[in-house]
């Protein structure tokens, strides 16, 4: 059951019915019920890895929690529950056999266990609880990773019918099929005729530009439609971007793409590293010896190892590994280069150079994903150099689908600029009824006619739910 | 009030798009309106036939009541299979009680909806069975038992009830036709039978693959099954046949399987291939696609021939001497001639 079947919006539509109609207190059995037939449906077969993170959550979360309260070290439940998943999770992307959902429930797993053995969440009491946070089935698909200081509150509590809540979460599903289906499936077959193409100079640069007009519809579109629906069941999840394309640097770029995954690798990995015992250590000697740099080294070790967790995240390929280690080097050259240009801050031309030239490394260094072996990457960039600028095979695109990618960005970077602006659309739109209803008319026509969806298209899966 | 009204309006245009959308079939895929054209013509039948283009390109009802007297119309629809005609058989016999039903074998040769070879072309077939039929129990079986893979994937019977879901991308091809038959079809058929009056002589017959399925499979088996016990529930004489024909090949040991079921179940099974010479076929002038259909002409002579099976060993009346009936179909019959006329001058010019 993908996102974009009829079956996942009859299925979705029939469990919001049921949702509502059930008293409050019962309203998260149906979440886990539903979570639970969806997995099952999908990843029946393979529902042992789902099982076996719940379990050792479960129990080490408790045992954790136990040993706090008698004031003993649980450090050895912890260390077993970190070893155990991520074993499983490394496991899994080694050998391609990737679960449904592993690499964002395996998160949220070690994000819940780690919190209870600091102290700032209680384990969970009810099991039935504890499997909901894990395999809430929107976020399941692709996120964002939720903390459970996030999550599972409003996964539980209930929540009284709210017309707005639900209208506002079903157009935002629209917007995120509208995203989806129109744009990045329409993007998505000229990216693999060109990734296969390898010509590289235009075929490269286009094939950058396209790749990531095509991640972008695609994930963000999906967790448009994953928000959007807990949104219709009132359980408010992390926002995931913030107008990503309009960062002036790589790591601002880093904090608007992409959240959910930044604030986890920040919390899980950046700060324990920085302060660990080892790194200060190192940092004060670094410091003696080296003078400011040296203090900024514990960031810089924090920083690289945060990075490569987030290439493993992706895939134990040789190019994730280089797509992490490529943002760290460009986000560590951005902070020690920041003060010289501290003094253009503000003006329009920097801030629109700066945009730009972020979006153009970003656009080279995403397509990195598609090239399992980094030596066709570092090709196609050299030939960005060398050429050739002529080569563009036919991408099977007739100019009525160039006019609708063209009128499609124009339309979401139309919203990206007033949502930047002057905030939520929809918020704006709440008070014009009827223009409110057209629109949405219009966008729900956009999905169903020029959506790419159905029999004679390929089911092209998000591009996230493979990670 | 007003949401009310946007609400409608809303659902207007969503309807006059889907209307808009779906083929109209007015090329050379007439086909696709056959199914959907009976409904017109339900009723007062003595004969139903069922089957695939065995039966609408083969038989010419109007050739059966020009010399029997025998009403009929063919339910007939491209490679029909069983399970279709199974549901089209049920949903027929809540329009009318027919004497005798009339199922063209052939289609018993694919067991699966797999089995049908490439499932884009299955998938239109589909369609083209499907779509034409009205809701009711037997379409939502039909469509059930017909579904790919694919259209199970993406929507399966779902994009039948909205066909938008399925022909949301056909904007790009839209042509005049489809705002001129938007609400109304035109007729393409005579009673279920689809006219052809080119003539391409057969030359040299058809290479057949090997025979690589000896027996016809368990599932073709149930649905005839069902089809067997249907037409005794409701009274209904069951006739098997297999339409003249050279090509795809009908091979013996299928023949034989089929004789022995009708023999057991005690049911009348014409196999028209051997008789082709005495029904007077000439393929060198009978077929408009090198031996694979009949012609109009080869159409009337298959009809006149097995007119005269329906008549003698199934007992069925001339009712050329009801005048009401006969008023009914000397007007089908002027449609037939005056369509025939057109026709043929327009294959001379």
């Amino acid at each position: 059951m993908i996102l974009q079947s009829p079956w996942f919006i009859l299925f979705a539509a029939g469990l919001l019915v049921v949702y509502y109609l059930v008293p409050g207190k019962h309203q998260w059995k149906v979440l886990l019920a539903g979570s639970v037939c969806a997995y099952f449906q999908v990843e029946g077969a393979r529902v042992g890895f789902l099982l076996t993170t719940f379990l050792t959550t479960l129990v080490c979360g408790r045992k954790i929690e136990q040993a706090r309260e008698r004031g003993e070290r649980a450090g050895g439940w912890l260390a077993a529950c970190l070893g155990l998943n991520l074993a499983l999770l490394l496991g899994c992307k080694g050998s391609l056999l990737l679960p449904l959902g592993i690499s964002y429930y395996t998160l949220q797993a070690l994000g819940y266990v780690i919190d209870v053995y600091r102290g700032t969440e209680k384990a969970e009491k009810d099991p039935g609880k504890l499997a909901l946070f894990l395999c809430y089935f929107p976020q399941l698909i692709q996120g964002p990773v939720s903390r459970a200081s996030q999550l599972r509150a409003p996964l539980t509590e209930p929540h009284a019918y709210d017309g707005k809540q639900v209208s506002f979460g079903l157009q935002r599903m629209l917007w995120g099929y509208f995203k989806k289906l129109v744009i990045a499936d329409r993007v998505a077959p000229a990216v693999e005729i060109l990734t296969r193409d390898q010509a590289g100079g235009g075929s490269f640069a286009l094939l950058a530009v396209l790749y990531a007009l095509r991640i972008y519809g695609d994930f963000t579109g999906g967790i448009d439609i994953v928000l959007g629906l807990s949104q219709a069941f009132g359980i408010g999840l992390p926002e995931n971007f913030r107008q990503p394309f309009f960062s002036g640097s790589v790591a601002e770029y880093w904090r608007r793409w992409h959240m959910s995954l930044g604030a986890w690798m920040r919390e899980y990995v950046f700060f324990p590293v920085s302060v660990s015992k080892p790194v200060r250590r190192l940092g004060k000697a670094a410091r003696r010896r080296l003078g400011a740099f040296g203090k900024r080294l514990p960031v810089y070790i924090a920083t690289i190892l945060t990075w490569l967790a987030t290439g493993l995240w992706h895939g134990l390929t040789l190019n994730f590994l280089l797509w992490g280690m490529l943002n760290c080097l460009l986000i560590l050259i951005g902070e020690e280069l920041a003060p010289l240009f501290r003094g253009l801050k503000g003006k329009r031309w920097y801030t629109g150079c700066s945009i730009l030239g972020t979006w153009l490394i970003m656009d080279l260094i995403r397509v990195c994903d598609l090239f399992p072996d980094p030596r066709d990457y570092f090709r196609g960039l050299k030939s960005l150099l060398t050429g050739p600028w002529g080569q563009i095979p036919d991408l099977g695109l007739s100019s009525l689908d160039w006019g609708i990618l063209a009128l499609g960005c124009v339309v979401m970077t139309g919203v990206s600029l007033v949502q930047s602006r002057w905030g939520s659309v929809r918020e704006l739109l709440w008070k014009r009824e009827t223009l409110r209803f057209w629109i949405l008319f219009a966008l729900l026509l956009a999905v169903l006619l020029l959506g790419c969806y159905g029999v004679g298209y390929e089911a092209s899966n998000f591009i996230y739910n493979q990670f | 009030m007003k949401k009310l009204r946007a609400f409608f309006c809303a659902v207007v245009i969503l309807g006059l798009l889907q209307a808009l959308l779906v083929p109209k079939y007015t090329g050379n895929v007439r086909e696709g309106n056959l199914i959907r054209e009976y409904y017109d013509n339900a009723g007062g039948n003595d004969v139903i036939f069922i089957g695939d283009c065995e039966v609408y390109e083969n038989f010419s009802p109007i050739t059966l009541w020009q010399e029997y007297g025998i009403p009929s119309y063919i339910r007939g629809s491209p490679q029909q299979t069983v399970w279709q005609s199974y549901y089209l058989l049920e949903e027929t016999l809540r329009y009318e009680t027919p004497k005798v039903v009339v199922f063209n074998v052939f289609a018993l040769k694919y067991d699966t909806v797999e089995s049908t070879g490439d499932q884009s072309r299955r998938e239109a077939y589909n369609r083209i069975t499907l779509d034409g039929m009205r809701w009711s129990g037997s379409k939502w079986g039909a469509i059930q038992a017909s579904l790919t893979q694919e259209e199970r994937q993406w929507g399966g019977a779902l994009t039948y009830v909205f066909p938008i879901l399925r022909y949301h991308d056909r904007w790009s091809e839209l042509t005049w036709k489809d705002v001129r038959y938007l609400f109304k079809r035109e007729t393409v058929s005579d009673c279920g039978y689809l006219m052809q009056t080119g003539v391409e002589p057969m030359t040299d017959p058809f290479p057949s693959p090997p025979l690589t399925k000896r027996t016809l499979g368990d599932n073709s088996w149930r649905y005839l099954d069902k089809m067997v016990q249907l037409c005794r529930d409701k009274g209904v004489q069951l006739v098997l046949v297999k339409s003249p024909g050279l090509y795809p090949a009908w091979w013996p040991e299928w023949d034989q399987q089929v004789a022995d079921y009708a023999r057991e179940r005690e049911l009348l099974y014409i196999n028209m291939i051997p008789a082709q010479e005495e029904i007077g076929i000439d393929w060198s002038t009978d077929t408009y696609d090198a031996g694979l259909h009949l012609n109009v002409s080869g159409a009337e002579k298959a009809a006149s021939w097995f007119g005269r099976i329906l008549r003698d060993q199934c007992g069925l009346p001339d009712r050329r001497s009801d005048p009401q009936v006969c008023a009914r179909w000397e007007e089908k019959t002027a449609r037939y001639e005056a369509r025939k006329g057109l026709l043929l001058e327009q294959g001379d010019s």
